[in-house]
């Protein structure tokens, strides 16, 4: 393609240097190679005897290096700073995926999660030695119960999805130590696929029952499903529709009299912090996302953490170990009762816990209270702002997200959820997750948190509106959009058919 | 401190937008017996000046980072060059989401594939996926792959794994899809004779090497059992030893795990380290987590994307290879800057230097006449290791342990607390980061109670 364009200067897209080609860590370390060997100095000094010849861990070495690429300091700084420009961050824009929770990442968190006294700690550090660390984590179980309703908690999930898991792996101990194995799990369709992923990954089967009018659960449906062999309900809430569900107690009760327990996904907790919780209404864990709801960083992917908070039941069951307040005032861990296990080494992702524990500590209840109520108004804000120009298909007062259909756009233009969303890309503004829930026909689910201002919620009001203008203008340009950005569509269909995934020499093919 | 950048004015305009006289009209959708009506029971908050002061505290409370440590066990304490941390302090990675907008997510995308590329390059597999939550979980992922691949529920496991890895598999098990047996050690090594005798009807065999005991598995007798019931090996590696010794993939494994915090990652009590995980090209849509391809944009442009989206739990939901969604993204960006940084030959050298330490460390010790070494056959031979050993101290473990920390050092696991049958015994690990003098202060301090 660039050679077709030969003559014409390249064209510079999305970014300071995007004119330039983006070569590969491996192409980079070809071309000095082919030019000229760099010599470099040992990284490390051998100050004791080398390995003896007749080691017998030299029988078993390497008959070839490995196939790495080795870089000089300046080109891995540059490398790495022009992959970084071709990134969209928190920190470029305005992030309004529903139901991932984009806030803004407190530095002061940043730097206290790099205090050497913590980076270099070793987790089999004597715990006579590790008291401020294991102190801050007791703490932090403490918070995140209170926050929850709960009384115990568990650190050591590392993910969403490895919370969820680790909650019904508690369940389903709790029912076979009641002598009751089941087998089913309710699971609205509203839900996220983590959801019933986990369900198949802890040995049971999804059961899906379906939303009411009002966009809560059917309960009418829940009754007709409930029975002796479900163990639990797997329930967002607030949902992904951004609804609370008005039935949750009435849904917990039911759950409960069918002798099972009640699950909340609490990937939506940053719309009730310190308004309402998840044990007062009746259930028995919930998961908390410490990188959506308590500002720790994404990371392009991780790492998060998924502390697991439990009520009295479930307590005995938690994975060990968990940081326990001894008489003497030291902080211990301990084993609970009736432990499942672990869930993963060691005792989380300690560094992504620091930063959740420094954001909690710097906002304290009010602070907490007042993201929620800025994230919930924010998002009511924004759905007034644009419920005239897309289908809002639930008229209700929204937490923290709501959800448009496209449906109008693609009926009338032939412009779909996914055109808009790649449209939005042009106008400098990250898309909202878009085609979920799946309840919804093209579904755009809008999450702005609260760490946004007004301008930037207007500026993305100005340009959802300037967008369904020009589905009805001109649909061809929302139709093949983005055009402004370092690449434009790809190919997705010969990624996944021919899979290339993983570089190789280029005299190797 | 609060990070909300709307003023009482703009909020009370806000309000009027929404149609409400103020925030507290919204939460009434809130039933009301469920509406908290108190403030949350929290400490009160701080400004920054104090938060910082309050986390030096709790960082620097019994000085943890001034131990010297010749501990391991899973967690180790390698030199991170300084331009890691530079590169993933970069906001336009720290703070991006996962990139599922490629438009706009190339840095992330491409820098993942970078990283798939160089683990197959470490580890000699086809395929590598975007990174796991920690070697124990990768573990895991790849019994299950294994299940479903064989369509067998049992998998043989190694008594020599990680005890914390191998609890987390017998806790996975809990859920009834994989049916794990434990096979016992000798010597230190996964007893082959006992292998032999579990291995038929078996899907998988997982093994560590190097072990938990720092021995490397002869994995080449462990791939002929394998064969011999057409069941799959897995082989956790250490990646720092990758640059010295001969990867799994030259003895046939299918998959190959592992814990990657060695590479470029502090040890952070534990976490957040990640896990990796590659295979063989015949098992690539059976792989757990996010995977990065090449492919190009509709004006040919080469570009990355997530792709065989088809495995994933938001398109299969019920049926996807794992529950999985979020990966180790930022610290597989740490690895593929360290290994970037260090090379062949630097990565060589850095295990190298490892292990000429642990050698060091090791003889010293048995001159000591307090320390012997614990797994000696009766020719005298002992299995190869890499960086991490143990020896029989000869008095009390806990006592000398106590003592050498109150002079600033970490002085080996005690394994007599893991398992009783392992009284006595003391795993050590030496680093590149450990000097001539330490080790040699280290050995005095022992030697002289």
């Amino acid at each position: 393609m660039s050679a077709e364009r030969s003559g014409s200067a390249p064209e510079a897209r999305g970014c300071v240097g995007g004119a330039l080609p983006v070569r590969l860590l491996f192409e980079l370390e070809a071309r000095k190679s082919a030019s000229a060997d760099v010599e470099r100095e040992p990284v490390v000094e051998l100050e004791v005897p080398d390995l003896d010849s007749s080691d017998p861990l030299l029988a078993k070495a390497r008959s070839r290096p490995a196939a790495l690429p080795v870089l000089a300091e300046p080109e891995i700084a540059r490398h790495y700073a022009r992959l970084a420009a071709r990134n969209y961050s928190v920190d470029t824009g305005f992030y309004p995926l529903g139901s991932c929770t984009m806030k803004y990442n407190p530095r002061i968190n940043e730097q206290v999660a790099r205090l050497k006294g913590l980076t270099d700690a070793h987790p089999y550090l004597d715990e006579y030695v590790a008291q401020g660390l294991l102190g801050f984590m007791f703490e932090l179980q403490e918070m995140l119960a209170e926050i929850a309703g709960m009384s115990a908690v568990t650190l050591q999930p590392s993910a969403g999805a490895h919370g969820e898991l680790t909650a019904l792996l508690c369940i389903r101990a709790y029912h076979a130590d009641n002598g009751n194995a089941r087998r089913r799990v309710i699971i609205p369709d509203t839900a996220h696929g983590t959801n019933p992923a986990t369900v198949s990954m802890a040995g049971y089967e999804a059961t899906q029952v379906p939303s009411d009018a009002r966009g809560g659960v059917d309960v009418d449906a829940l009754r007709s499903v409930l029975g002796p062999d479900v163990a639990a309900i797997m329930l967002t809430n607030p949902n992904t529709l951004g609804l609370f569900d008005e039935n949750v107690c009435e849904i917990t009760r039911l759950v409960h009299e069918a002798g099972a327990l009640a699950f909340c996904d609490g990937a939506n907790m940053n719309a009730i912090l310190g308004r309402a919780r998840p044990g007062d209404m009746g259930f028995d864990a919930l998961h908390l996302n410490l990188h959506k709801t308590f500002g720790t960083p994404h990371g392009g992917g991780g790492p998060g953490a998924g502390p697991v908070a439990v009520g009295r039941k479930l307590a005995p069951y938690l994975p060990a170990p968990v940081v326990h307040h001894s008489e003497d005032g030291l902080f211990r861990l301990k084993r609970p009762s009736k432990s499942i296990g672990r869930m993963r080494s060691f005792y989380g992702n300690v560094g992504v816990l620091v930063r959740a524990y420094a954001y909690i500590r710097a906002l304290g209840a009010d602070g907490l209270r007042e993201v929620a109520d800025q994230a919930v108004l924010s998002a009511n804000y924004l759905m007034r702002r644009l419920e005239g120009a897309y289908d809002l298909p639930y008229q209700r007062t929204c937490m923290h997200e709501f959800v448009l259909s496209g449906r109008r756009q693609k009926r009338e233009h032939g412009v779909r959820t996914l055109d808009i969303a790649k449209r939005l890309l042009d106008y400098g503004i990250h898309p909202p997750t878009v085609y979920f829930p799946l309840v919804v026909d093209e579904a755009i689910m809008i999450e702005p948190t609260e760490t946004e201002s007004l301008d930037a919620l207007d500026d993305f009001a100005a340009a959802m509106l300037a967008i369904a203008e020009e589905a009805a203008i001109d649909p061809d340009l929302v139709r093949g959009a983005p055009y402004s950005t370092p690449v434009r569509r790809l190919d997705e269909a010969r990624a996944a058919k021919h899979p290339d995934l993983a570089w190789k020499p280029p005299a190797a093919e | 401190m609060r990070f909300i950048p709307v003023s009482d004015a703009q909020r009370d305009a806000m309000l009027r937008v929404v149609g409400v006289p103020g925030v507290d009209s919204l939460f009434e959708v809130i039933p009301r017996g469920v509406r908290l009506d108190r403030p949350l029971d929290l400490p009160h908050p701080m400004n920054e000046q104090a938060l910082r002061r309050h986390l030096d505290d709790v960082a620097y409370h019994g000085c943890p980072c001034q131990l010297v440590p010749f501990l391991g066990a899973g967690c180790y304490d390698h030199y991170v060059p300084a331009i890691v941390d530079a590169v993933i302090s970069k906001p336009e990675f720290f703070t991006a989401y996962t990139p599922y907008q490629a438009e706009v997510s190339q840095g992330t995308l491409q820098a993942i594939y970078e990283f798939q590329s160089m683990i197959c390059m470490l580890t000699g597999m086809d395929v590598a996926n975007a990174s796991m939550y920690d070697g124990a979980t990768a573990l895991v992922e790849a019994a299950y792959l294994a299940v479903h691949q064989t369509g067998r529920r049992r998998v043989i496991v190694a008594s020599t794994i990680h005890p914390e890895w191998l609890e987390t598999l017998l806790t996975y098990a809990t859920a009834g899809l994989i049916d794990p047996v434990v096979v016992p050690a000798e010597r230190g090594l996964v007893d082959l004779a006992a292998l032999r005798e579990q291995v038929a009807d078996a899907a998988a065999v997982l093994v560590a090497s190097p072990n938990f005991f720092g021995h490397i598995e002869d994995l080449a007798a462990i791939r002929a059992i394998a064969d011999n019931v057409g069941a799959l090996m897995v082989v956790a590696a250490n990646p720092i030893l990758l640059g010295l010794i001969e990867p799994p993939s030259a003895f046939g494994a299918d998959v190959v795990v592992g814990e990657g915090q060695p590479l470029g990652c502090p040890m952070t009590f534990g976490g957040p380290g990640f896990g990796f995980f590659a295979c063989k090209q015949q098992f690539v849509r059976r792989m757990p987590g996010r995977i990065v391809g090449r492919t190009v944009d509709v004006e040919g442009r080469d570009a990355f994307v997530l792709t065989m989206q088809a495995r994933e739990q938001h398109i299969r939901r019920e049926r996807a290879t794992s529950n999985i969604c979020s990966n180790h993204s930022l610290l597989a960006l740490a690895a593929s800057v360290y290994l970037a940084s260090l090379g062949p030959d630097g990565l060589e050298q850095v295990a190298r230097v490892c292990c000429a330490n642990a050698r060091y460390l090791r003889a010293k010790l048995v001159a000591t006449g307090m320390f012997d070494p614990a797994f000696m056959d009766d020719d005298g031979d002992e299995p190869a290791f890499g960086y991490e050993f143990v020896l029989r101290y000869h008095g009390d473990v806990t006592e000398m342990q106590g003592r050498m920390l109150e002079l600033g050092y970490l002085a080996g696991l005690d394994l007599g607390r893991i398992d009783e049958e392992h009284d006595g015994l003391v795993l050590f690990a030496v680093t590149e980061q450990r000097t001539r003098e330490e080790i040699d202060a280290f050995v005095r301090e022992v030697a002289h109670p």
